[in-house]
């Protein structure tokens, strides 16, 4: 499938499709988490900027865009300017291979979900450049947090993500929606492996984007903003930039392995698919407005003792359903 | 011919191009006065007594070894998941060994408290 006959033109117009609605997502992302908060906790949010804070975000970057780029003299400038910068690359380039409905994609290759937990696991190297080049305390610690719970809850994420590869036999994100038909959601069907597994996915994708119940290494209250603590202005808004996309892009995942992605009961399209990934979205933040964090010790044992071997046992159990069918 | 990689082929280099863009206009609308104070590291109010680069606890390395026995478990997953509906049983048989020697691996990590954080 290539529009325009020249595959190469093709996949530069793709690219700057996905890119471009790859930012929108991202600054709307973040409109969308204050103005949810705001109404949780009864205050009306952003309201000033546009029609309900709407033109929120575009003011925010040009704010951001106007502060002082500000390096602390101690800190290794070179990878303090290019964590931030790596960062965002993972992020973006996954929403490439991320499907909103049929046709609705930048590129569908035979390997994309392979694809996508490969890049998204990427994300521990730049918060970790950026953790130490900052030479800050607060940062460094936040950074060792952040690496260790990454490389952690990266195997569960793994493991549950596999449920719907046995299930569907095929990396290819559009041959997994494709199984998923006639309502036989890997989250519903099979009825026990398949729900846990849609599960620890969630879980082990909040921990993986550091939202709270398990943002150890950002904890305000212990290390003052952790990774970004000596990050400001636009250096700071990328970082958070990727972490919104990294949330979104875990929504949209979930969706897509375990929820049927745009399939649904009535016509199927991007409307289903976009509705399961707010919902999925909305959800994160509503555990982020209501819930503790785990101490860093119950994170790492939650991870270990409880989340690997359910994994593993999911996999296994997904495998002798599929074969006795 | 496959051309399904052609879209990630330009996207990787154009997703570089949004930072830098974005690196390269705050450096030329933002404002430019460094002073001493400004650009000492945050250490709640006090100039840091000594640098943040020193060792750190052991544990880390402890969760990093793990960590790759078991993403190494998942790579030899992986390729089986996709094609063991043709491997069968006998495939099943021999995954179940696998996993029965790291499980074995993780009992006895866990019996010698290498998951324990404290």
């Amino acid at each position: 499938m290539t529009l325009f006959g020249n595959p190469w033109l093709h996949g530069f117009i793709m690219g700057v499709i996905v890119l471009s609605g790859a930012m929108g997502v991202a600054a709307y992302a973040v409109w969308f988490e204050r103005k949810f908060a705001a109404r949780m906790q009864n205050r009306p949010g952003p309201t000033e900027v546009g029609y309900a804070g709407l033109l929120q975000p575009i003011a925010d970057l040009l704010k951001l865009m106007q502060k002082e780029h500000l390096v602390p003299f101690s800190a290794d400038r070179p990878l303090f300017n290019l964590a931030p910068v790596l960062v965002v690359i993972a992020p973006l380039a996954t929403l490439a291979v991320i499907p909103f409905g049929p046709g609705w994609v930048g590129s569908d290759p035979s390997i994309g979900l392979l694809f996508a937990l490969a890049l998204s696991s990427l994300m521990v190297i730049p918060i970790w450049m950026a953790g130490w080049a900052s030479n800050n305390k607060y940062a460094l610690l936040g950074a060792m947090r952040a690496a260790a719970q990454a490389i952690s809850y990266e195997i569960p994420l793994l493991l549950a993500a596999l449920v719907p590869i046995i299930l569907s036999g095929s990396f290819r994100i559009g041959d997994i929606v494709a199984a998923q038909e006639g309502g036989q959601w890997f989250a519903l069907w099979p009825p026990g492996p398949g729900f846990l597994a849609f599960v620890l996915f969630f879980l082990t994708s909040l921990a993986e984007s550091n939202r709270i119940p398990f943002d150890i290494p950002e904890a305000e209250s212990e290390l003052v903003a952790g990774v970004t603590t000596e990050y400001s202005g636009m250096i700071f808004g990328l970082i958070y930039l990727a972490e919104y996309l990294h949330t979104f892009i875990a929504s949209a995942l979930a969706a897509l392995l375990f929820l049927g992605g745009w399939q649904g009961p009535g016509p199927d399209g991007i409307h289903w698919m976009m509705l399961k990934t707010v919902l999925i979205f909305a959800t994160i933040f509503w555990i982020r407005w209501s819930w503790l964090r785990y101490r860093a010790d119950q994170l790492m044992s939650i991870c270990w003792k409880i989340f690997l071997p359910l994994g593993l046992v999911l996999v296994m159990a997904s495998a002798i359903w599929v074969h006795l069918r | 011919m496959d051309w399904s990689y052609t879209p990630l082929l330009f996207v990787l280099p154009l997703a570089l191009m949004i930072p830098i863009v974005m690196l390269v206009l705050t450096n030329v609308l933002g404002p430019k006065n460094p002073s001493a104070a400004k650009s000492v590291p945050y250490e709640s109010g006090i100039a840091p007594p000594t640098s943040a680069e020193q060792r750190f606890p052991v544990r880390f390395y402890l969760v990093a070894v793990s960590f790759l026995l078991f993403d190494v478990e998942a790579v030899f997953l992986f390729p089986w998941a996709v094609r063991f509906k043709e491997l069968g049983w006998f495939g099943f048989g021999v995954m179940s060994i696998f996993l029965a020697i790291l499980v074995l691996g993780l009992v006895y990590e866990w019996r010698k408290g290498g998951l324990e954080w404290d």
